[in-house]
């Protein structure tokens, strides 16, 4: 082999990194926006935060006062912050499921229609288009006020019932109003991602299935729930992420001009009140607290993954 | 909307916030005149900076304005801040690019002044400090100085309608027992009985418990809780039996900081702000009076909430001497401004008590009162009464008044992390 002149050499590496056609190039050129702005607007706040969370970080992005865990600590012990933990584990051990077997109940009654799909599907999927704020203001201020004028008062009232102040905080009636709230919302949304994951499945399958004698429950339990495993994954996966994020229903059901009432209070929710709600601003608090939280969320994600998937490992 | 303004009257720093949401309506074409506008004209060779928040009342802006417009030492350009004003001073603190002059609710916040982002204005105001309402005055205080310097005093009060508690023969409260028995009365009059907003009264009401029953906050060092004391715990279960007894509205068609409730008649007494005292006199004429927060026990005293919003010096400025000039002359020495500025735009108090005749809604009645009660009873948080901490209280009363807790124990939860916040915060 003889030399390659220099700029030769300078070429083909250049070759290698530009790839077939330019392919390289062409996925740097796309991809590149997308990175920076993640960088920018999610990876270095993230890392920020964090780095916060160890100073006391009040009315300041430049701390100079290292307090090392206090942040952590204070948090921890704060008998709001661990009961409005324990609410939402238990919140989002029950919507969880809720959600997703409503979601689940829609898709597959919708996906058995032989005519009109289009328009339920469309029918439920529209909540997840309306703003949550608005749809709390109408669950608030109409469906289930306190007064006697409320669409929800009305219909007790109806039945025979007194007037119930669903929202006051006198009884436990608020957690109807923010679940039915909730479902509304979402369930339209992972319908339709169970409904493309319903459409993957293979007719023949059912077809097979069928010639062997299996209908109904035995379809579901032994077909279209396993076939749908990876969209159930995610979905889970993101209703999970989705109940311990919880804010703005919960805020504008229950928040009100003197502050947030000490129960059904998502951690985010008092997470802002503590650290930005008031006059404040401590970003230490705040950032301590994301970290916590994200901590939860890795954990229970990655337990429930392990628990969806076992019977795949399993029958591997 | 109440709900889009997250952080309202968290240190009851929110009052006059929350007259400006009372009077939202009225101001559809806010958004042409938002921008910032140069008022100065002749001027000095000076630039400043003054910020101010989105009032609610129409002609505030064109007003404040005028105002800037009229000094002659420097150019003064006004930015009008329609949004979530409270939320936006700390974050714009943070940069380089700040105004020289800003108005923030009851003065700057701790973090302000522990971060050097204001600075003193004592000597600015000088002798001058003796001029204003003491009881604001000791609130903008903090460890012996003055950090701002106080525009118009925004206040909260109990409004009743007269001719009832005539005809049912019942004095007005001037006690909690005083006013559970008016309550009762309207009740049975047919009006509903006192409302103090959808929460049972809870939010807005909270820290009149503890002035009311003649405590503070906290104690005279800032480093504990100063209301864990029987009195406290007797007012707090006063206030439980009350919203148990059927005479406290907890549902009406509209907030506490409205006056729509007690109008048309769904709350015979109602807790309400001296904002809508206009609308009040409008509807029901001569058929009402005000009161402060009736005294609850023995050792109790009259009480009423006060908000200030006032004029800060950022640090950062680069004219710090020219603005500390600029806010003197203002909220100082132009006297007919300051009365123009309370008087002419909505019901507001002038923070010289001497310039309160001068205002004509005040020369008489309700708001001559009104005046009185944030002279002689006038409190508000105080200064180290962090978010955390009124949160925790807030959330204790709610567990106690209609969760049925037990006071003592409740609280002296509050008591421990009274002290690990103050230590936090004043370390």
């Amino acid at each position: 082999m003889s030399q390659l002149p220099a700029s030769a050499q300078g070429a083909s590496w250049w070759r290698t990194l530009r790839g077939f056609q330019g392919r390289n190039l062409w996925f740097a050129a796309f991809v590149a926006p997308f990175v920076l702005g993640l960088l920018v607007f999610v990876y270095i706040p993230i890392a920020w935060s964090a780095y916060l969370s160890f100073f006391d970080a009040r009315n300041t992005i430049n701390p100079t006062r290292f307090v090392g865990l206090q942040n952590y600590r204070y948090l921890l012990t704060d008998p709001l912050f661990q009961n409005s933990l324990l609410v939402f584990i238990a919140f989002a051990g029950f919507i969880v499921p809720l959600t997703y077997v409503c979601s689940l109940g829609l898709a597959l009654l919708l996906n058995g229609l032989t005519w009109g799909q289009a328009f339920f599907r469309s029918a439920f999927f529209i909540p997840t288009a309306c703003s949550y704020v608005i749809a709390a203001m109408i669950w608030r201020l109409s469906f289930f006020n306190g007064a006697r004028f409320s669409l929800a008062n009305q219909l007790v009232r109806g039945a025979g019932g007194d007037n119930v102040n669903w929202l006051g905080g006198t009884n436990y009636w608020y957690w109807l109003v923010l679940v039915s709230l909730r479902l509304w919302l979402q369930v339209g949304f992972y319908m339709i991602l169970l409904i493309a994951g319903l459409n993957r499945i293979p007719t023949d399958t059912y077809e097979a299935a069928a010639l062997d004698g299996a209908t109904g429950w035995r379809t579901l339990r032994y077909i279209t729930l396993p076939q749908l495993r990876a969209s159930t994954v995610a979905v889970l996966m993101l209703l999970l992420i989705g109940a311990f994020q919880a804010f703005d229903e919960f805020y504008n059901l229950l928040g009100s001009i003197s502050g947030y009432p000490p129960y059904a209070r998502p951690p985010l929710v008092h997470l802002y009140l503590i650290s930005l709600g008031g006059q404040q601003q401590d970003l230490g608090l705040g950032g301590a607290g994301t970290m916590i939280v994200t901590a939860l969320i890795v954990f229970f994600g990655l337990t429930q993954n392990w628990l969806v998937t076992r019977a795949d490992r399993r029958a591997g | 909307m109440s709900f889009s303004r997250r952080n309202f009257l968290f240190l009851s720093g929110g009052i006059a916030a929350a007259a400006g949401v009372t009077a939202c309506g009225s101001d559809a074409g806010m958004d042409s005149s938002s921008d910032s506008g140069a008022s100065g004209g002749a001027g000095g060779n000076v630039a400043l900076s003054q910020w101010y928040h989105e009032y609610g009342e129409e002609g505030v802006e064109a007003a404040v304005k005028s105002y800037a417009a009229d000094y002659k030492d420097a150019t003064v350009t006004v930015k009008w801040n329609p949004g979530n004003y409270d939320t936006l001073i700390p974050t714009t603190l943070l940069t380089n690019d700040v105004p020289d002059v800003f108005e923030y609710g009851n003065g700057p916040t701790l973090d302000m002044i522990q971060q050097g982002q204001v600075v003193d204005l004592t000597d600015t105001l000088g002798d001058a400090v003796s001029k204003f309402n003491p009881s604001v005055m000791k609130r903008l205080t903090f460890q012996d100085k003055v950090w701002s310097i106080p525009q118009t005093v925004d206040m909260q009060l109990l409004y009743y309608r007269k001719s009832m508690l005539d005809k049912a023969a019942v004095e007005p409260p001037k006690t909690m027992t005083g006013l559970v028995e008016a309550a009762k009365a309207a009740k049975a009059a047919g009006m509903g009985g006192f409302f103090a907003g959808n929460d049972g009264g809870v939010g807005v009401l909270a820290n009149m418990l503890i002035w009311s029953s003649g405590l503070e906050q906290l104690n005279a060092e800032r480093t504990q809780a100063g209301f864990l004391e029987p009195e406290f715990y007797a007012a707090i279960s006063a206030y439980r039996d009350f919203f148990n007894s059927g005479a406290l509205v907890q549902s009406a068609s509209a907030e506490w900081y409205d006056a729509a409730a007690f109008i048309n008649g769904e709350a015979g007494l109602q807790w309400g702000g001296l904002w809508s005292l206009t609308q009040v006199r409008e509807a029901l004429g001569d058929d009402f009076g005000v009161l402060p927060f009736p005294k609850i026990g023995d050792s109790g005293r009259e009480a009423v909430p006060f908000g200030a919003f006032s004029s800060c010096v950022t640090a950062k400025g680069k004219n710090v001497d020219a603005a500390k000039q600029f806010v003197k002359w203002l909220w100082v020495d132009q006297t007919d401004k300051q009365v123009d500025f309370s008087n002419s735009y909505g019901t507001h108090i002038p923070a010289q008590p001497d310039l309160v005749p001068r205002a004509s809604k005040l020369s008489e009645g309700a708001g001559k009162d009104a005046a009185t009660f944030v002279r002689n009873s006038g409190f508000a948080s105080d200064i180290m009464w962090t978010g955390p901490l009124g949160d925790a209280f807030n959330a204790a009363v709610i567990n106690v008044v209609k969760r049925n807790a037990d006071p003592q124990k409740e609280f002296a939860a509050v008591g421990t992390k009274a002290k690990a916040e103050l230590k936090r915060v004043s370390g």
